[in-house]
């Protein structure tokens, strides 16, 4: 009987490591082990264009000691924070038009037509954006015959901030969508039977009750746009060097991974401050 | 809310400029791969199929395209298995750490792709697989995991966690109360998130780019053919990777919707 009980528990744990330990052994073996493998090869050293571990602080006061790079990293942050607030604002009306002005069939057309673009080459979609504001592309030339004379948009915040919201607004979209609609109704109700109009039902109940989800998106949009090199460099024009422009083209143009990895380590710190702050300020109550 | 038919209407507008937006440049993009000038403006030249005609003959497109498709093939399944595997385990198992392994699950698509890049090509590399499929295959099932995991996830969290037990309390071992129980309920997010990793999988170019060496998936070609110039085969490469994706992301929407629909009647 005894041994019974133990075999019947012993057959339960199997069941359930199987389940349990696929993924968390695949990241850890390659997610976690190249983000760890990361962190010491900033600490190595390049003798003769070849990789030596070691364990010496050289390239992390390289990096911190250059102005080049406390630029690209204040320019990254500006855009990224631009970019993020940006998206927040587009996003806002069409969440509020999706969750309270739509009937339950339309909301989920027109929230798959925002996912349906978030799955597409962005690549391409940059591109596309690229021939729009190019010299001679169809924007210039639609304001050419409108009378007006500009060169390029190309290069020019406007352009990054274009490829930016691209980026980003189906992903926050959805998610400030998700957040009114779990809202409590009832609460909209209240202030309408208390005698608030609807800019004040706006701003004073809506918004305060969708603030997690609201903050969450533009986190999510943050580290998108922080990320991002493929807007910087072809809607940039190379004018807006980013951390991620520095990474690839250090990668690419030679052996220097380990400064390579300081700036990536800088990065995901950078990343996860944000998001412990954005989801405190979420989740805070007040 | 109560608004004035006006706001409303105003609003509405305003979510159409917004997906107008997000599909203009998908939409141009079909225009100039059928358009016969080499530079895109307005106004258009001819109608022309050329452009399909040179990357359809261009080796370095096919194989890149070849590479895509095993790479998306072999991703799908064991990415899908390893969402599954992750969803279910939540949904079944309690243990301790349970949130954090969950945490971690689904932050690789939160590291920036080129962060990942180099971990992943310092990483590989020391064990020799850095410029080869197996390297590529290996990083897009580290970042399509997550999605899987998600979708299934949301679909077990409609499902009655008693029922499981019931079968069991009925007799059915184990297996038999999974396959019996879980299984039927599960299978159209099993397959719509097959599609997505295989979307996903298809329009990665970062991580790629970094691991993959010579070896080139479609969207790598493209970040290629964008470092050279501009050229109207971008476009036509790019309306064949459009029709892919959006094909598997409709796909998927459609099946989950269905779910909702089904449960909701």
């Amino acid at each position: 009987m005894k041994r019974n009980v133990s075999r019947k528990r012993l057959s339960h744990l199997a069941y359930s490591g199987l389940w349990s330990l696929p993924l968390p052994i695949w990241l850890a073996l390659f997610f976690l082990g190249p983000i760890i493998l990361l962190v010491w090869l900033s600490f190595w050293d390049v003798r003769n264009f070849a990789l030596t571990p070691d364990f010496q602080l050289e390239n992390w006061q390289k990096i911190l000691g250059t102005d080049y790079f406390w630029w690209a990293y204040l320019r990254t942050f500006l855009i990224a924070l631009s970019g993020a607030a940006l998206t927040t604002l587009v996003a806002l009306p069409c969440a509020i038009a999706i969750s309270f002005f739509l009937s339950m069939r339309a909301r989920l057309i027109v929230l798959s037509l925002f996912v349906v673009p978030f799955f597409t080459s962005y690549l391409v979609r940059i591109y596309s954006w690229q021939i729009y504001l190019t010299e001679n592309g169809i924007v210039m030339k639609t304001l050419g015959f409108l009378g007006f004379e500009i060169d390029s948009l190309l290069n020019s915040p406007l352009a990054l901030m274009v490829g930016l919201v691209t980026l980003t607004l189906p992903l926050v979209v959805v998610i400030q969508s998700i957040s009114m609609l779990s809202l409590d109704r009832t609460l909209i109700d209240a202030a309408y039977n208390l005698g608030c109009g609807p800019r004040r039902v706006l701003f004073t109940t809506v918004l305060p009750a969708a603030r997690p989800g609201i903050v969450i998106g533009a986190l999510f949009a943050f580290i998108f746009c922080f990320g991002d090199f493929v807007t910087a460099t072809y809607l940039g024009g190379g004018r807006f060097t980013t951390l991620s422009i520095l990474i690839a083209d250090t990668v690419k143009s030679g052996q220097q991974w380990p400064r390579a990895a300081v700036i990536a380590l800088i990065m995901i710190a950078t990343l996860l401050l944000s998001a412990l702050a954005s989801i405190t300020f979420a989740y805070r109550k007040n | 809310m109560r608004v004035s038919a006006f706001t409303r209407r105003l609003t509405l507008a305003f979510v159409g400029l917004a997906l107008a937006f997000l599909y203009a440049p998908i939409l141009t993009n079909f225009v100039f791969s059928l358009n016969s000038d080499r530079f895109p403006t307005i106004p258009l030249g001819d109608f022309t199929l050329d452009w399909y005609r040179l990357i359809l003959m261009d080796d370095l497109v096919l194989s890149a395209f070849a590479n895509t498709i095993k790479v998306a093939l072999i991703v799908a399944p064991i990415a899908t298995f390893m969402g599954f595997c992750a969803a279910y385990a939540d949904y079944r198992f309690n243990f301790v750490g349970k949130k954090l392994v969950l945490i971690f699950a689904l932050m690789p698509p939160l590291v920036p792709l080129v962060v990942i890049g180099l971990a992943m090509l310092a990483y590989l590399s020391r064990i020799g697989l850095s410029g080869t499929l197996p390297a590529i295959i290996i990083s897009h099932i580290v970042l399509t995991s997550p999605f899987a995991m998600a979708i299934i996830r949301l679909r077990f969290s409609q499902i009655d966690a008693d029922l499981e037990f019931a079968a069991q309390n009925l007799g059915a071992s184990n297996w038999r109360a999974f396959k019996e129980v879980i299984i039927p309920s599960v299978k159209t997010s099993v397959l719509a998130a097959f599609l997505l990793c295989m979307a996903v999988s298809f329009d990665e170019y970062a991580v790629t780019w970094f691991v993959g060496g010579l070896e080139e998936t479609s969207s790598v070609r493209i970040l290629s053919f964008l470092q050279s110039a501009v050229s109207p085969r971008i476009n036509a490469i790019g309306s064949i990777t459009f029709i892919t994706s959006i094909s598997l992301i409709l796909g998927a929407q459609f099946l989950v919707i269905r779910r909702l629909k089904k449960d909701a009647s």
